[in-house]
């Protein structure tokens, strides 16, 4: 059906280095995330399901915060699902680079993380998707790797919150956001997008006002002032 | 401490891995393998900068459904000046975690 490339080859070897340095930052949140999840009362072999099998940040983030405040099943995986929203997003936007079978493109789609999907953002709309793979190679074996480490280790890294590890997180986010800013209507989106999410955040539950920051895109409707 | 025994964290588990699977397969299904109208993909192209503002100060100013700095704010911003300057993102990481201990250990 369709056939590996030298290019598509060299493409995915672009992606793999790109993704190395969020895989060592990735690796870290990981294992805070294994460390907390411990202390929460999972097993260490459902830390390493949940970061082999979830492998999305936020989410677990999300669901563990509300597990370990006493909340119920029900509330935790919703709390997941809202901050897994903006894959809803992110999928519209990458679907048309994908290509082949209904089943195939929902499989390509199990690479999408926030860091592959934005590195491999052409800028014009589409997406580079053998970057896209590159990207998220080394960061799901690092991802794995942290949650590991942090669910067997954890007595040795004590608490993650004291090591200052909660400014990973949004440095990480940073990161790439700032490697989107390539003209001024990318600035505007991103400067709505965030006062959206802060107008949003003591009104709609955690999760809620990234997914609805997706809105300011909208001003992409009107054609590019020439 | 969670008030959730193992059984029900693997229902938790299970329920993250099914609805996480739905949200990112879904995108490529219904719109997948098609070109579309020339406005979508101007708006697609403006999701990862909304996005990912969003995500930035959500992680830096929220604490559950209410805003709030502390020192990671702090190790945030010095982060960003870094990032601004073509630093790589793990030196960035670094200084910002560093940054974050000291005020925590001297506040």
């Amino acid at each position: 059906m369709w056939s590996v490339t030298d290019d598509a080859r060299t493409r995915f070897r672009a992606g793999v280095r790109l993704g190395v340095p969020f895989g060592i930052v990735g690796f870290v949140l990981s294992m805070s995330f294994g460390v907390l999840a411990r202390e929460a009362g999972f097993t260490a072999l459902q830390v390493v399901t949940t970061s082999a099998l979830v492998f999305a940040g936020s989410a677990q983030f999300a669901a563990l915060s509300i597990a370990a405040g006493g909340g119920t099943v029900a509330a935790a995986v919703s709390a997941a699902t809202l901050m897994n929203g903006r894959f809803l997003a992110m999928g519209i936007a990458l679907a048309p680079s994908l290509p082949g079978r209904p089943l195939w493109r929902a499989t390509q789609g199990q690479t999408m993380v926030d860091s592959s999907w934005a590195l491999a953002n052409r800028g014009d709309g589409t997406f580079d998707r053998w970057v896209l793979f590159g990207t998220t190679l080394p960061q799901y074996v690092a991802w794995v790797a942290g949650g590991t480490v942090g669910a067997l280790g954890g007595d040795l890294i004590g608490d993650p919150g004291r090591l200052g590890l909660d400014a990973v997180y949004p440095t990480f986010f940073l990161a790439l956001l700032i490697g989107e800013l390539r003209n001024r209507r990318a600035v505007t989106a991103a400067l709505i997008g965030a006062g959206l999410a802060l107008v949003l955040v003591p009104v709609a539950p955690p999760g809620v006002p990234i997914l609805l920051a997706a809105a300011a895109a909208l001003i992409g409707l009107r054609k590019e002032p020439s | 401490m969670s008030s959730l025994d193992t059984g029900s964290l693997w229902l938790l588990i299970l329920g993250c891995i099914v609805t996480t699977a739905v949200i990112k397969a879904a995108g490529p299904v219904l719109f997948g393998g098609r070109d579309l109208p020339a406005p979508f993909m101007r708006v697609v192209a403006l999701m990862a900068p909304a996005l990912l503002a969003a995500l930035v100060v959500t992680a830096t100013f929220a604490l559950g459904q209410r805003w709030g700095v502390g020192a990671h704010t702090v190790g945030v911003a010095v982060a960003g000046v870094l990032l601004w300057r073509g630093r790589s993102l793990v030196l960035a990481v670094v200084v910002a975690v560093a940054i974050t201990a000291l005020i925590r250990a001297f506040a």
